[in-house]
């Protein structure tokens, strides 16, 4: 175990070299002169020739990417270009809301998924075998867009449930601590204000966790299924086993390791794909920050914000295959 | 483990059964709201802050966040928007338009030969730390923008206001800014500047605390201390900006509200469905679309910002055939303003006739638009050599964004494209990404003709025909290619001139010998729209996109 960790790991700088080399080389083939972009049409031209020095726009590409690379390496993330503020500093709170976002979005579409899935191939071919696959398929092909705008159509403009948008409530501030509210209100032992955020995180996270949600409950479905056929199963039902039994403690052990990789896949897209969401709901999330950087041309932003999201995606990959060595010790990596 | 894993299975179950159930309900919801549409925008906006005592805390919700909170190192109007709250000028626009007037200086002198401006400056201001304001910082802000070596200039800034509006390194406008004593600063100019007084007014030359300045120094842009009504408080990147009430502030009974919270939320519909909700009480930029439900809603109001915009097609001058003056000529006889207002602006609109908006002085209002007429069009692109139309397809750049003058760039492109599909030209409608939009016709490769648009900066008609038409704004701004020489002489002139009434003849002239040349099909003024709770009231909106939170106040 302890080996295959190391190896994992080992495995991982030149995944995260690689990653650095293709998001530079695609981010300098977008056209459009940065300068000009980040300062605006009013800018003068001076100005946007001393940006680009200050860039180093005008080198050589392969020397710009050794520069990045030599600045990352001492732990320099760059600086904004359309702030003007250290990268580092500016991404944690960002950072925060995406996690709180992603994670009730994984909660839900977990807990819904996987709970829809071992119902549907318990009671297969039933109604609610049919109607939840066919809330699935229609889950997946949903636009988060669209499924955004409806809810907040629903539940914040006609029946009043929930807040449209943002964090929290404005007039009555969250104390950020950790910048996860959940957590800060937590800690500030202010449950009416708990109770505000996790509101406000209703409607984001199941737009969010609708795909993933489908995904996940045919995954557990098919996975379900075929453990359920599997003899050890029709053993244990011959043993007279009850039913409840027989498929939440044995067959589910099984069936979880192929969803846990979709989970652990799942959790990573959303990380990166939270874009459309965090614009319909205004949530001040990493998927914007780097959507507007893209915008506004701000390499470094852009640079780095992809790569501090690939590096978590790579960090989740690792946990999941982890957990699968935990989960089923049949697996050998020797 | 395995009690503990049994009783979490359970746990699981039981909730997962409750959940799947309720996305279920979810779903048929969903799909019937469709029709729900009209029946949420007739319920009233509830939000328990708006009963009981009057309200004294305004959210603001609109679409971008801003760049920086230091006005002096930023040119987007979203960051000046805050800046303005924060910060005073020597002076400012009357409310609601472009007009100077007296704001941190009390009065002006100017010398007849234009060279030297001397401002007294209103008495016992104090900055938001506590500090005097005096013509010492005065001194101090104006040497930090021009100085190129100023301590205060800290990596990465440039002051690109201070540059175009007062001459770049080497060929400043302002030559020195004196502290004549405490409450007199004199300006010294190396040449008359005829929009000196406007440009001085603008919100980028707010006045910051030369104390914070110092000792804040790179922070200063994310803690900015002014004189303004309002005291900056929290910003939270991309979410809100809190600012609080100038207890102490110079204006006596200003400002009315006890805080303002401005929130960026980018998508239009959602912003409205908040202001709908209660969530916010005033919002920016709504889309011509939601103009109706809006209206059907009596708990909202509809504020119009004055138009002090221009959206217009630009002929490139280095593509034949449109450097044949007929030729553009043809094709401006050829587009239906009016129809392309009903149809995609609602209204919210009126038809362009000249590069400048008509509530700016110096408008020429005897210039006469060519008038639609697919006739005259047919017989001007005979005359130019085309009498079955233009030979080859016109590449024409629509907008892939929405600007304030131009809420849908690709529609209104298409309208005109069936029109000119009329008289024989053939359109190739392309809407690259906007860097790359800004790049391509900034560089005039591959459009032939493209839409485009500018909010006026100050009330200056410089801002609009120097800046978007001269041969100086080569590369730049002018995207046309456009050269006249006799206009450039024309507008040059008028800069230096300081007696208004004579500048406001040679702008005249200037829209004349513009329109005679057609290097633009000017398209609308628009008017920009906003939405407010009903018992908002004090809010006057200006014309340059920016405005004093300080007199709103809640019934």
């Amino acid at each position: 175990m302890n080996s295959y960790l190391i190896k994992r790991v080992m495995v991982l700088f030149p995944v995260l070299i690689g990653m650095t080399l293709i998001v530079f080389s695609i981010i300098h083939a977008i056209p459009g002169d940065p300068a000009e972009t980040i300062l605006g049409q009013k800018a003068t031209e001076q100005s946007k020739q001393a940006l680009r020095n200050q860039l180093g726009l005008d080198k050589p590409w392969l020397q710009q990417y050794f520069n990045y690379m030599g600045d990352l390496v001492r732990g320099d993330l760059g600086t904004s270009i359309r702030t003007k503020t250290p990268i580092a500093k500016e991404i944690v709170p960002y950072l925060a809301a995406t996690l709180e976002l992603t994670a009730a979005s994984m909660l839900f579409a977990t807990f819904v998924g996987v709970n829809a899935g071992i119902l549907s191939a318990w009671r297969q071919n039933s109604w609610f075998d049919y109607t939840a696959m066919i809330i699935a398929l229609i889950g997946v092909s949903m636009p988060i867009f669209w499924l955004g705008l409806m809810e907040q159509l629903l539940f914040a403009l006609k029946l009043h449930w929930l807040p449209s948008i943002g964090r929290m409530d404005q007039r009555n501030p969250v104390e950020t601590i950790t910048n996860l509210y959940v957590l800060d209100t937590i800690l500030a032992g202010r449950w009416d204000q708990l109770w505000t955020v996790i509101k406000h995180l209703i409607l984001p996270s199941i737009a969010l966790g609708t795909i993933p949600m489908a995904i996940i409950a045919r995954m557990t479905r098919s996975s379900m299924l075929e453990v359920m056929n599997s003899d050890y199963i029709r053993t244990a039902k011959a043993k007279g086993m009850s039913q409840f039994l027989v498929v939440y403690k044995h067959a589910l052990k099984n069936a979880l390791i192929p969803v846990l990789t979709v989970i652990g896949l799942q959790t990573g897209a959303l990380l990166g794909g939270a874009v459309l969401t965090e614009t319909i709901f205004a949530w001040p999330g990493v998927g914007r920050y780097i959507f507007e950087a893209i915008s506004s041309r701000d390499y470094p932003v852009i640079q780095t914000g992809i790569l501090i999201i690939a590096f978590i995606f790579v960090l989740i990959n690792l946990l999941v295959d982890l957990l699968y060595a935990a989960i089923d010790p049949r697996i050998n990596y020797k | 483990m395995n009690k503990w894993g049994n009783l979490a299975l359970v746990l699981m179950l039981g909730a997962g059964l409750a959940l799947s159930g309720c996305g279920g309900g979810n779903n048929t919801g969903n799909t019937g709201n469709t029709g729900g549409n009209t029946a949420a925008t007739n319920a009233p906006a509830s939000s328990p802050e708006t009963s009981g005592t009057a309200q004294d805390t305004l959210i603001l919700g609109r679409g971008g966040d801003s760049a920086s909170l230091d006005p002096a190192i930023v040119t987007d109007g979203e960051s000046l928007k805050i800046a303005h709250q924060v910060f005073d000028s020597l002076l400012e626009y009357k409310p609601g338009t472009s007009e100077v007037q007296a704001s941190l200086a009390d009065s002006w002198e100017v010398t007849p030969d234009g060279l030297s401006y001397t401002f007294k400056l209103h008495p016992g201001v104090k900055f938001h730390d506590g500090t005097d304001f005096n013509a010492e910082a005065v001194v101090f802000n104006f040497q930090r923008w021009s100085d190129p070596a100023s301590e205060y200039k800290f990596e990465g800034d440039s002051f690109d206001y201070y540059d175009s509006m007062f001459g770049p390194d080497g060929s400043r406008v302002i030559k020195e800014v004196k502290a004549v004593d405490e409450s007199t600063v004199q300006f010294v100019l190396n040449q008359p500047q005829a929009p000196f007084l406007q440009n001085i007014a603008m919100t980028t030359f707010g006045i910051a605390s030369p104390a914070a300045v110092k000792e804040k120094k790179e922070n200063f842009k994310n803690e900015p201390v002014g004189t303004g009504p309002f005291v900056f408080k929290e910003w939270k990147r991309n979410d809100s900006i809190t600012l609080d009430k100038n207890t102490a502030y110079w204006k006596e009974g200003l400002p009315k509200l006890n805080k303002v919270i401005v929130r960026s939320i980018p998508d239009n519909s959602a912003r409205f469905t908040a202001l709908q909700n209660g969530e916010i009480d005033l919002m920016e930029d709504l889309s011509p679309d939601d103009l109706s439900t809006l209206e059907s809603n009596s708990a909202l109001t509809k504020i119009e910002r004055p138009p002090f915009n221009v959206a217009y097609l630009g002929f490139n001058f280095k593509k034949k055939p449109f450097d044949n003056v007929k030729v553009r000529q043809a094709l401006s006889h050829a587009v239906n303003k009016q129809e392309i207002i009903d149809a995609f602006f609602a209204g919210q609109a009126q038809p362009a006739v000249n590069p400048m908006p008509p509530s700016l002085w110096g408008y020429n209002d005897s210039v006469k638009d060519y008038e639609y007429d697919l006739d005259k069009a047919k017989a001007l692109l005979a005359e130019a050599g085309y009498p079955d139309g233009l030979p080859d397809p016109v590449t024409l750049y629509a907008m892939p964004v929405s600007r304030p003058y131009m809420p849908d760039g690709k529609k209104v492109a298409e309208a005109i494209q069936a029109e000119w599909e009329k008289i024989g030209v053939k359109t190739v409608i392309e809407s690259p990404e906007w860097a790359t939009y800004l790049d391509d016709t900034k560089a005039g490769e591959k459009d032939d003709i493209f839409m485009l648009g500018w909010t006026g900066d100050n009330g200056d008609p410089d801002n609009f025909l120097y800046t978007l038409l001269d041969k100086d704004a080569i590369p730049g701004n002018n995207r046309a290619f456009y050269v006249n020489e006799e206009l450039h002489t024309l507008l040059t002139g008028a800069q230096k001139e300081t007696d208004q009434d004579k500048r406001s003849e040679l702008y005249k002239q200037a829209q004349e010998m513009i329109k005679a040349d057609a290097p633009w099909i000017p398209l609308v003024h628009t008017t920009p729209l906003l939405a407010g709770k009903a018992n908002l009231k004090g809010f006057v909106p200006g014309p340059t996109g920016t405005e004093y939170y300080s007199e709103i106040y809640f019934e």
